[in-house]
């Protein structure tokens, strides 16, 4: 019997846990380590943020999900690897410590034949003075990161519109809190979800809302932006953006790294090196990703975390790390099996592997401060990643070890992205957007990187209905209802 | 009401370069029966993205 071991029961890790236990049967065993007791369908946390959903619509226990599915789940936290074992384990196994009430603190080594990291992001809020520390979001700004967070943003959101009521002006801030943020699709859709409630709330004209961002264009998503077809034209991502946020009255400041937060001010620098602050009653701001601090740790004990993690604590696989300066970037360089390059039975899936280098064009300040968007990993390519590492193992598993990998590189897949702006079925829109691929082909599509024939986007009711089928579509499959396995990542 | 988006253009603002929607674009968006048609053909044009990806 083998045992394979997923790390994170998110997106990425449950969809790669799920299939594998499908796939292995009981001949073999699936285990999952992840610290939350509960399923949080991430994208709707924009919704609970604003008050249209409750933390429970968009969230469910995992125990018995993984009851039904044959998969032994531990609610604990993956401390460490010992990719060789150690002097007194042959296999090699990974170090948790437990979260489970009445358990908490307890820590365990589980020995593994395959492992997955699928642990996502670590949200570092500490990064940026005032934006939180180390044990997280700090107390002047919100977020929409978890059902928490959404929840706690949703109770400040409704105090401001209790203030317009009064006759108090509001200024809303949103946008990234760092130089070196990614998920900037999640603020937008943010921001114009915040917009939208106040209008229904008919405090709009009471309210101030601008947006700040590390892109270096408005609708650079992290993706370098994108040019969608749309009535005969390639259009760039810029003019949509521009034309959406001057329609809905948003004003807003790019290039910016956030460098510091306190009570109702944030203060930033700009690509130019111009330092600016600006004022809010309101503000969301996403932080910087990195790695959730895992280490490794060789069978003498020395610790190897630097061989098997990148230095922002992301798990290495098959990418080209040494593809220097942007002039030398290839589509090519983007992992295809996400394999450890150490490691043969270890694998990264989701945010949690270690990208070679962003996708937008890197730029700093004339102070020499980095600011650019770091590379989105969103939902369906985390889980398509998470179902092609499954693959692979359960093939090696059950075909033997020379069993070739799955591929599924981030240059050859694209991603749908619906950003809903309210949620009500008629008075809601929605920016329903494809790209393909994800990561830019110059080589391939000279010019825009990308296929045009299979990028576009455009605004309606239509994608917003997109959005409410995504949101049951994705739940009732991460519960594994009938037919789970037909609905695509 | 229809140029409404027009108006929130800033004269050499950074605004002030964007194209914006129409009444007729905006009556579109939220047109039930144009939007199912959209919906059908975005639907189609997504699920070949998804196919093209796995
Ligand atoms: C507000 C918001 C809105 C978004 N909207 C969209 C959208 O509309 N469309 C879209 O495609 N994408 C969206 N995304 C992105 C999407 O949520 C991510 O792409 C996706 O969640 C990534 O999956 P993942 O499994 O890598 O990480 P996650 O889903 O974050 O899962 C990581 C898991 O690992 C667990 N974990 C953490 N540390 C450890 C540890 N030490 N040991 C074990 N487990 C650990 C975590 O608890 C978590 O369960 C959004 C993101 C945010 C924040």
């Amino acid at each position: 019997m083998a045992r394979l071991i997923v790390l994170g029961g998110g997106v990425s890790g449950h969809t790669a846990a799920t299939f594998a236990a499908e796939w292995l049967g009981s001949a073999h065993e699936v285990v999952v380590v992840t610290p939350n007791s509960k399923w949080n369908w991430i994208p709707s946390n924009i919704w609970v943020g604003v008050g249209e959903m409750s933390k429970e619509e968009v969230t469910f226990d995992l125990a018995p999900v993984y009851a039904k599915a044959g998969i032994n789940y531990k609610q604990a936290k993956a401390v460490s690897i010992n990719p060789e074992g150690s002097e007194s384990s042959v296999k090699p196994f990974v170090t948790i410590e437990y979260t489970l009430a009445g358990r908490e603190g307890e820590s365990e080594n589980i020995e593994y034949d395959y492992l997955i990291n699928a642990t996502g992001p670590k949200l570092n809020f500490g990064a940026t003075p005032g934006l939180g520390d180390a044990n997280g979001l700090g107390e002047f700004t919100v977020s929409v990161c978890t059902a928490d967070h959404a929840v706690h943003a949703n109770e400040e959101f409704q105090k401001c519109i209790q203030k317009m009521k009064k006759g108090e002006r509001q200024k809303f801030l949103i946008g990234t809190g760092h130089g070196l943020c990614t998920c900037q699709g999640a603020a937008f859709e943010y921001i114009f979800n915040v917009e939208h409630e106040l209008n229904k709330a008919g405090v709009r004209d009471m309210a101030d809302l601008k947006w700040i961002s590390n892109e270096s264009f408005l609708g650079d998503f992290g993706v370098g932006g994108l040019h969608m077809k749309s009535m005969g034209f390639a259009v760039s991502s810029k003019i949509f953006a521009e034309s959406l946020f001057t329609e809905r009255n948003v004003d807003w400041i790019i290039g910016a790294h956030v460098n510091k937060v306190e009570k109702g001010k944030a203060h930033y620098e700009l690509l130019d090196g111009t330092m600016g602050e600006e004022e809010f009653d309101f503000s969301m701001l996403i932080p910087p990703f990195a790695g959730v601090g895992l280490k490794a740790f060789a069978k003498d004990g020395s610790d190897i975390t630097g061989t098997v993690f990148a230095p922002n604590g992301f798990m290495k696989v098959d990418a080209n790390y040494a593809a220097g300066a942007y002039e030398n970037w290839k589509a090519s360089d983007w992992p295809k099996t996400y394999q450890n390059p150490t490691y043969s039975n270890m694998f990264a899936c989701g945010i949690a592997f270690a990208p070679p280098h962003p996708i937008s064009k890197p730029m700093s300040s004339p102070n020499g401060t980095p600011i650019n968007p770091t590379p989105p990993r969103t939902g369906m390519p985390s889980g398509i990643i998470g179902k092609a590492v499954a693959h692979s193992i359960c093939d090696r598993i059950l075909k033997g070890e020379d069993a070739p990998l799955h591929e599924a590189s981030m240059a050859h897949m694209g991603a749908a992205c619906v950003a809903s702006a309210g949620k009500g079925i008629f008075d809601g829109t929605a920016a329903a957007m494809t790209i393909y691929p994800v990561v830019p082909d110059f080589e391939k599509y000279p010019g825009t990187g990308r296929d045009t024939d299979y990028t576009f986007g455009e605004i309606g009711l239509a994608g917003h209905w997109i959005k409410h089928i995504l949101h049951h579509l994705f739940l009732y499959k991460a519960k594994l209802k009938m037919g789970w396995t037909m609905i695509p990542e | 009401m229809g140029k409404k988006a027009e108006h929130n253009i800033k004269a050499y603002g950074k605004n002030f370069t964007s194209m914006t929607p129409g009444p007729f674009a905006l009556k579109l968006r939220t047109c039930k029966i144009w939007q199912f048609i959209r919906f059908v053909i975005i639907n189609i044009k997504m699920l070949i993205v998804v196919r093209k990806s796995h």
